[in-house]
C-alpha cells in the first residue's frame, strides 16, 4: 500500500516535473517525432590505380551522412525528434532505378543521394520520387542545375561554375591574366573546361591558349617529355588545368617549359572540403570525423554531412517531418546552416544550389577562401559564385 | 600660476599613477603566449610563454590567479597573476576552449567541445566533480551572478542548456539562432544575452521563463549581411548598456541594456571575438583575431581611443585592477 501510494505520488510529482520544463523551455516530453532518411548510392568500380600513393576509397559519402544523423539526434534527444538512417548500397552490377522503386515506394521522404550525374533526373522523374526531397552529394553538373533542375533535388557540392568562378576570382586577384587552358579527353573535362571560359569572361580575364592532352597517361615518359614539348606556347601567366579524374594533371607543375603555377583541377584546386582547412571551427568536424571513420573527411563526405544536417536543422526549427515544410522553410530566408566556412550556408531558391565558400586548397595548405575579399554582391558575396539569380535557367521555382 | 601648473601635474601623475596598476591578459592563440598590457599607457609591456594554442582565460574573483585553456595541451593552467608562473593544472577534458567560473571561484564549467560534454572541476581538488551530456560542439558557457545557473550554449544542435547548479542536471534548453557563440548574464541574473554568430544576430533571453524575449539582428552600413558574426557579448554592471563583438564586421555594437535599441557601431580592429571590460567599467577592451592587435574603448565618450599590437591572434583577455 505504502509503496502504491509512493509511486503514484513519484507518476504525479514526475507529471509536475514535465508539465514544468514544458512551460519553460524547450524540454521534450511524450512520443518521439521520428524523421526517416535514406542513404543511396551504387558501388563503385575501383579506377586503376595512378599512382600508389592514395588509396582508393570506396565509402565517400556515407560516414558524412552518418555523422550528421549523431549530430540531428543529439539535438533529438532534447527536442523529441528522432532521425533513422536507412542505407541503400546497389551493388555494381544493379539497377539504380528499379533499386530505388523497389526499396523506396512511400518511405524514407528524405533521400541522399551518391550517383553520377546522369542517374540525377532518372530518379528524380520517377513517381516514388515525386513527393519526397533529394540531396545530390555527389554532381557537380550546372547543365543539373539549370535547364536540366527538378524541383525535388537539391544540390549540395559547388558546382563546376561555382569552383571556375573561386578560381578565376584568385587569379585576378593575384593578376594572373593570361591562361593557359589544358583539357583532358573525357566529357566532364570538357564541361570543366567550359566552366574555366565563362569565369575567364566574367571575370574579364584572357585565354591566351588551349591544348587538349593528347599525350599518354604514363608517368614515366609524360612527365619527363612530353610536358616540356606540350607547354611550349606564348606567354602565359598561369596554366588552368581541365583532368577531373587526375589522369595527367598531377605531371604538369614543375616540369612546364616556363616556370608556371599550376591552378584548376590540380595544383591549387577548388574544393568544398579540404584536409586542410581548420577556420571557423572546422578543425572540430575533422577531429570528429576521423575518429569516427578513421581518415580524413572527402568532399561526398562532406556534403552528405550538411544533406542531413539541413534535414536536422530543418526539423528542429520547424518540429515537423513533412517534406513540403521543411523544404519550405529550408528555401527561406530563415535558413542557414552551419557549415564550419565561416558564412552561414543556404539553399539559393532558383536553382536549389548550396550557397556557400569555396575552398582553393594546395596538397598541404589552404591558400585562400572564395568569394575573395573585395568581388561584391548587392545581396550576397557568395552569389558571386556560379550562377546568379539572373543567369539562371532553371524553371522550377517558378 | 605656476604653482598651479605644478600642482595640476601633480594631481596628473597621482591620478595616472593609480589607473597605472591596471593590467590587460591576451591570449595568443599563435603565439603560444600570454600578452601583458599596460591598457592606460597604451603598451604592450611583455609576452611570456603560456603553452600550447592558448584561448580561454579568466582571473579568479580576488584577482590572484589566471586560468588559462591552453587547448593543444588538453589541460586548463592555473597561473599567478602576479609572477605569470604556472601554479597548476586543472584536469580540464580534451581541447579545452572556453570555461566559466562560478562567483565564489571554486569552481569550473569547461566546454568539451569534441565530446559534447560540460566539464564540472573543483578547483581546490582539481578534481573532476561530473561530467554533463549536453548538445554537439557546446562553446560559450556561463553561470549566473546569483549562482543559480550555468548556461551552455551548443553551436551545432543550436540551444542554450539550462544547468541547475545544485544537481548539475540540465532542466530545460532553449532552442536559439543558429551557432550560438557567446552568452552573458546581467548582473541581476534576470537576463541572458546570447550571439549567433551565423543569423548575426543576439538573443535575450528571461531566466526566469528561459524564453527569448528579444532578438535583435545587427545591420551594419556598408557590411554584408554574412560578415556580421556576433560572438563576444558583455554587459555592465548597472544594466545600461550591453556590447557585442561582431567578428569579421569589425564592429562592437553598443546595445542600450533598457530599450534594447542599438545605440552605435564601433569600429575596432579585425574579426572582433572577446570583451572585457575594466575593473571600473569605464574602458571596453577587444582582442582583435587577424588584426593582431587590441583596441580600447572608453565608455564615458563611446570612442575607440587606441589600439595595442599583442601578437598573433589574440583571442581571449581578462583584466586585473
Amino acid at each position: 500500500m505504502m509503496r502504491l501510494i509512493n509511486c503514484s505520488l513519484y507518476v504525479a510529482i514526475r507529471f509536475l516535473f514535465i508539465v514544468h520544463l514544458l512551460s519553460v523551455g524547450f524540454v521534450y516530453a511524450g512520443a518521439k517525432q521520428t524523421i526517416n532518411i535514406a542513404y543511396f548510392t551504387q558501388e563503385q568500380k575501383v579506377p586503376p590505380p595512378m599512382s600508389n600513393l592514395d588509396a582508393f576509397i570506396k565509402d565517400k559519402g556515407v560516414l558524412g551522412a552518418e555523422l550528421a544523423i549523431d549530430d540531428n539526434n543529439t539535438t533529438g534527444q532534447f527536442t523529441g525528434q528522432q532521425f533513422v538512417l536507412k542505407k541503400v548500397i546497389v551493388p555494381l552490377d544493379g539497377n539504380v532505378v528499379d533499386a530505388f522503386n523497389k526499396v523506396f515506394g512511400d518511405q524514407s521522404p528524405y533521400v541522399i543521394v551518391n550517383l553520377p550525374a546522369e542517374h540525377i533526373n532518372s530518379i528524380a522523374d520517377l513517381p516514388a520520387a515525386k513527393q519526397k526531397l533529394l540531396f545530390d552529394v555527389a554532381t557537380i553538373d550546372d547543365a543539373l542545375r539549370n535547364e536540366q533542375c527538378r524541383s525535388n533535388v537539391l544540390h549540395i557540392l559547388p558546382s563546376r561554375a561555382m569552383r571556375a568562378d573561386a578560381l578565376a576570382q584568385y587569379m585576378m586577384k593575384k593578376r594572373w591574366n593570361k591562361w593557359f587552358l589544358v583539357v583532358g579527353a573525357t566529357e566532364e573535362d570538357r564541361l570543366f573546361a567550359e566552366a574555366i571560359r565563362r569565369a575567364a569572361k566574367r571575370f574579364g580575364m584572357k585565354i591566351v591558349e588551349e591544348k587538349t592532352w593528347e599525350h599518354t597517361y604514363d608517368a614515366r615518359r609524360t612527365a619527363q617529355s612530353d610536358v616540356a614539348v606540350f607547354s611550349q606556347v606564348d606567354d602565359y601567366d598561369v596554366l588552368v588545368v581541365a583532368d577531373e579524374q587526375g589522369r595527367f594533371g598531377e605531371y604538369l607543375e614543375y616540369r612546364t617549359w616556363n616556370a608556371r603555377p599550376v591552378i584548376g583541377t590540380q595544383g591549387l584546386v577548388a574544393t568544398a572540403w579540404h584536409r586542410t582547412h581548420e577556420q571557423w571551427g572546422s578543425v572540430q568536424i575533422q577531429n570528429r570525423f576521423k575518429e569516427q571513420a578513421g581518415r580524413w573527411m572527402e568532399e561526398q563526405d562532406y556534403a552528405a554531412y550538411l544533406a542531413g544536417r539541413a534535414i536536422g536543422e530543418a526539423a528542429t526549427r520547424t518540429q515537423s517531418n513533412e517534406v513540403s515544410r521543411l523544404k519550405e522553410y529550408m528555401l527561406s530566408d530563415a535558413f542557414a546552416l552551419q557549415g564550419y566556412k565561416g558564412n552561414p550556408l543556404s539553399f539559393r531558391p532558383w536553382d536549389g544550389q548550396l550557397r556557400q565558400p569555396v575552398l582553393l586548397a594546395a596538397a598541404r595548405s589552404l591558400v585562400a577562401v572564395a568569394p575573395v575579399e573585395g568581388f561584391l554582391h548587392p545581396k550576397t558575396e557568395l552569389d558571386t559564385l556560379g550562377y546568379d539569380q539572373p543567369e539562371s535557367t532553371c524553371k522550377w521555382s517558378k | 600660476m605656476m604653482k598651479r601648473n605644478i600642482l595640476g601635474l601633480l594631481l596628473t601623475v597621482v591620478l595616472g599613477g593609480a589607473a597605472q596598476a591596471e593590467t590587460v591578459f591576451v591570449t595568443l592563440e599563435k603565439d603560444n603566449a600570454l600578452a601583458v598590457v599596460d591598457p592606460i599607457d597604451g603598451k604592450l609591456i611583455k609576452t611570456v610563454e603560456i603553452g600550447q594554442r592558448p584561448r580561454g582565460i579568466v582571473i579568479s574573483p580576488d584577482y590572484q590567479f589566471l586560468y588559462v585553456a591552453t587547448s593543444d595541451d588538453n589541460t586548463i593552467k592555473i597561473v599567478d597573476a602576479e609572477t605569470l608562473k604556472e601554479v597548476g593544472k586543472l584536469p580540464s577534458g580534451d581541447d579545452p576552449e572556453t570555461f566559466a567560473l562560478n562567483p565564489a571561484g571554486d569552481r569550473l564549467y569547461v566546454s568539451n567541445e569534441d565530446d559534447s560534454l560540460v566539464t564540472v572541476i573543483d578547483i581546490a581538488d582539481k578534481k573532476v566533480v561530473e561530467q554533463i551530456k549536453v548538445g554537439v560542439e557546446p562553446e560559450g558557457i556561463t553561470v549566473s551572478p546569483d549562482n543559480l545557473w550555468v548556461a551552455s550554449a551548443s553551436e551545432t544542435t543550436n540551444m542554450v542548456h539550462w544547468i541547475d547548479v545544485k544537481t548539475n542536471a540540465i532542466v530545460a534548453n532553449t532552442l536559439v539562432d543558429p551557432r550560438p557563440r557567446a552568452l552573458s548574464f546581467t548582473a541581476d541574473s534576470h537576463q541572458l544575452w546570447v550571439t549567433s554568430e551565423m543569423a548575426g544576430t543576439l538573443m535575450i533571453l528571461d531566466v526566469k521563463t528561459k524564453q527569448i524575449i528579444k532578438t535583435i539582428k545587427f545591420d551594419v552600413q556598408g557590411v554584408t549581411p554574412d560578415k556580421v558574426q556576433p560572438v563576444g557579448v558583455v554587459i555592465d554592471k548597472d544594466n545600461m548598456r550591453g556590447y557585442v563583438a561582431l567578428g569579421p564586421a569589425n564592429r562592437v555594437a553598443v546595445i542600450n541594456a533598457q530599450t534594447f535599441e542599438v545605440e552605435k557601431y564601433l569600429l575596432v580592429g579585425q574579426r572582433v571575438w572577446n570583451l572585457a571590460f575594466s575593473p571600473d567599467q569605464k574602458r571596453l577592451y577587444t582582442t582583435n583575431g587577424t588584426s593582431n592587435d587590441i583596441s580600447i574603448i572608453d565608455l564615458d565618450s563611446q570612442k575607440v581611443t587606441k589600439s595595442v599590437g599583442v601578437g598573433t591572434y589574440p583571442w581571449g583577455v581578462a583584466v586585473k585592477p
